[in-house]
């Protein structure tokens, strides 16, 4: 049994500018990053609280349709909001991301329309969206740490492209990927980060350490604190609180910018927790303890911005105000759903490959004619 | 310069190779040794020098990240041509073409392309060691959003490789190493085919004998012999395991009424089993004789002094042309 595995973080080690009180207290890690938050305006700290807000009631009600049979399926995201919201608005417009299945923050900054992937979820899609036309957001990836590689590709094209390390900040393009602590274990996961380490390719892996793949300890994973993994790959490895929303921002601004610089691929290591279920099919109760879930609950991403941002004078009404717009967010997503009809057949042929195949033309048409046969014949 | 010039297939692959470099921005190679080695058959012998090291890329290696980090290449409009170099090294990438490659269009809903040529240099013949002479085309022909092609001559290998490369669905382009050597005559005006279609590559009244790559070759040697007793054998190249050219295979069997299917790969759930299946479905009036399977057994691949006794020669063809011919 590995339970003895170095897990607890060297605080001195994980940078935290908020902490779990909600005290702007930045830990001595972060003294690189903070030209990052000092940038901010009161508004961009609104913005990061309202994502958390609204992302949060969006993913109960998309756990709520699931129990009402409106969806196969939910991967809760709550508890992850900072390492998220934070990450997903450090990536420029012209950056590309790569997510695992759990993102639905970062999808919704990207613009993506959340019911893409509640439609996903019911079984109406693979997915289906372009990602160049909803902010550069690729779709899901169910396999695990498969998207890892695809991200490294692609962040290997923008070098051949001379689309990045032009000097441009503002044009300069870079690659963010998420996975998971499971997801550390895969060798498609190992073989991306000895690509992104080879080639010197744009990219930040943004690791979610969120305790938990199912049912499985992260010390089953790695007996080694996963950012320190880098440094075998011959990149830097950054430990950020994950529930931190400035400081998930601040860290993964900096390394997506020195990466747009030309100064190669960062791994973060965002230390959070999956407070839901793994899914709506999961039982949490088997495997893991109250009081646990009760300690990450008191670390709170949301409720320690909140505080933050009430000493530094936000309103009862700005809250308030949020708190509505994430009602309605929810309303109309349900609404929405439930008006959802089936896809149409054709989804099914036509988009398995690019040029004409006989096998889909013959199968298409069969299945037509024999549906019309029940239509006319009875 | 004349038309045509006599090749090796490994020349010719490797002037069809260079022909899509020049043709088209795009295109980059990516393998495992396929720089200034120039791959382990020398394939691509001379194209990173001529190309540079940005468009003929030796990768890491690790074949599940060398598909991987092609498709994400891909995803930004390139057109990556991946060497894996052994078929029986082809399975740590298994996930990647699977999963990912042959699924990504299908799960963008036609909003991506996967223009992926992977080569795959395969099959026996060559005395190798464990995993260098295998042939697991029907693990990939089962996949929906996958295309197969198999050159059997050079002329086809220059050809081919291009239009594969042409092709906006990913191709997995398997290449008969024991034919990497014989020369052939390489016609540099015109294809005599498209990229998916079967072609009869001797006309014959008795009996149908289809087969790809390498089996080709052993094939006519068969009917060469035949010939000789008075059997006249129709030989046809596959050219495409998916889609499978159906075409000129029924219309010989309507002629001939008996096929037999020769293959390299174990016989069980493969290219041959399913040409045999779709045969009777289509042709079943017009068969005197039970479609026929010649291949591999199934085992794994032999210790190489064993496999001249594995692999499906002429005198093995011959056996099942009886067995047709006698029913
Ligand atoms: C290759 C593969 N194996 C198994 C699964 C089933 N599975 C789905 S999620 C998961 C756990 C993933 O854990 P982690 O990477 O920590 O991500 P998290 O779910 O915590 O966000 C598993 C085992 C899968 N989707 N893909
Ligand atoms: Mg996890």
């Amino acid at each position: 049994m590995p339970s003895s595995a170095p897990e607890a973080p060297p605080e001195e080690q994980m940078v935290q500018l908020l902490t779990a009180e909600g005290t702007f207290q930045p830990s001595a890690s972060a003294e690189a990053y903070l030209p990052y938050v000092e940038k901010l305006a009161d508004e961009d700290h609104q913005r990061f609280y309202r994502d958390m807000v609204v992302v949060r009631r969006f993913d109960s009600e998309a756990a709520n349709l699931q129990r009402n049979g409106q969806l196969a399926l939910w991967p809760p995201s709550s508890g992850q909001e900072a390492a998220q919201v934070g990450s997903g608005h450090a990536a420029k417009p012209q950056d590309h991301i790569f997510p695992s299945y759990r993102e639905h923050a970062v999808a919704m900054i990207r613009g993506v329309d959340l019911l893409r992937l509640i439609e996903m979820m019911r079984g109406n899609s693979h997915g289906g969206w372009n990602p160049s036309e909803h902010g550069n957001f690729h779709l899901y990836s169910v396999v695990i740490g498969t998207q890892t590689l695809h991200a490294t590709g692609y962040a290997m094209a923008m070098q051949l492209d001379g689309a990045t390390n032009t000097a441009n900040p503002d044009t300069d393009e870079a690659v963010l990927v998420y996975f998971g602590d499971g997801a550390s274990s895969q060798g498609d996961v190992s073989e991306a980060l000895v690509f992104a380490a080879s080639y010197q390719s744009p990219q930040v892996f943004f690791l979610q350490n969120n305790h938990w793949a199912i049912s499985v300890p992260v010390t089953r994973q790695s007996r080694t604190p996963l950012y320190r993994r880098a440094d075998g790959f011959g990149m830097p490895g950054v430990r950020v609180d994950g529930n931190d929303v400035l400081a998930s921002y601040a860290v993964t601004a900096k390394l997506l910018d020195d990466a747009r610089a030309g100064q190669g691929p960062a791994l973060v290591e965002a230390l959070t927790y999956r407070v839901g279920a793994h899914t709506t099919s999961d039982d949490p109760s088997k495997y893991r303890t109250a009081s646990e879930l009760e300690s990450w609950i008191a670390r709170d991403p949301i409720a320690r911005m909140r505080t933050w941002l009430e000493g530094r004078g936000a309103s009862a009404a700005f809250f308030a105000g949020v708190e509505d717009e994430a009602a309605d967010f929810a309303a109309d997503i349900r609404r929405r759903t439930v008006a959802l009809g089936p896809p149409p057949t054709a989804k099914m042929f036509d988009h398995v490959y690019a040029e004409p195949h006989p096998m889909m033309a013959e199968q298409s048409a069969w299945l037509s004619a024999y549906e019309a046969s029940f239509v006319s014949g009875e | 310069m004349s038309e045509t010039t006599v090749l090796p297939m490994a020349r010719a692959l490797n002037a069809g190779l260079r022909q899509a470099l020049i043709d088209d921005p795009k295109v980059l190679l990516m393998g495992e040794d396929i720089g200034p080695l120039g791959g382990v058959f020398r394939v691509t012998e001379g194209l990173q020098a001529e190309f540079g090291d940005l468009r003929v890329r030796d990768t890491p290696l690790a074949e599940s990240g060398i598909v991987g980090t092609a498709i994400g290449m891909a995803m930004r409009g390139y057109r990556p041509v991946i060497e894996i170099q052994f078929d029986g090294f082809i399975f740590p990438a298994f996930d990647q073409i699977t999963t990912q490659l042959a699924k990504m269009r299908n799960r963008h809903e036609g909003q991506m392309t996967m223009p992926i040529v992977i080569r795959v240099p395969y099959g026996g013949h060559i005395g190798a060691i464990e995993h260098h002479q295998e042939s697991p085309e029907a693990y990939f022909a089962h996949t929906p959003g996958l295309r197969l092609v198999s050159p059997s001559t050079p002329n086809d290998a220059y050809w081919m490789i291009q239009e594969a490369i042409r092709s906006n669905d990913p191709v997995l382009f398997f290449e008969p190493k024991s034919r990497y050597w014989p020369k052939g005559e390489v016609n540099f005006e015109s294809s005599a085919a498209g990229l998916h279609q079967a072609r009869v590559v001797q006309t014959g009244d008795d009996v149908t004998v289809v087969g790809h790559g390498a089996m080709v070759s052993v094939l006519l040697q068969a009917a060469k012999v035949a010939a000789t007793e008075g059997t006249s054998i129709e030989v046809i190249d596959l050219r495409s395991l998916s889609p499978i050219d159906y075409g000129p295979i029924l219309a010989s069997v309507q002629k001939t009424g008996r096929l037999v299917v020769a293959q390299e790969a174990p016989g069980s759930v493969s290219i041959g089993s399913e040409i045999a299946a779709t045969v009777a479905e289509r042709a079943f009036y017009a068969l005197q004789a039970p479609v026929l399977r010649v291949s591999g057994f199934d085992v794994p691949f032999p210790p190489a002094k064993l496999e001249t006794l594995y692999l499906p020669d002429a005198d093995r063809i011959l056996e099942a042309v009886d067995r047709s011919l006698a029913y």
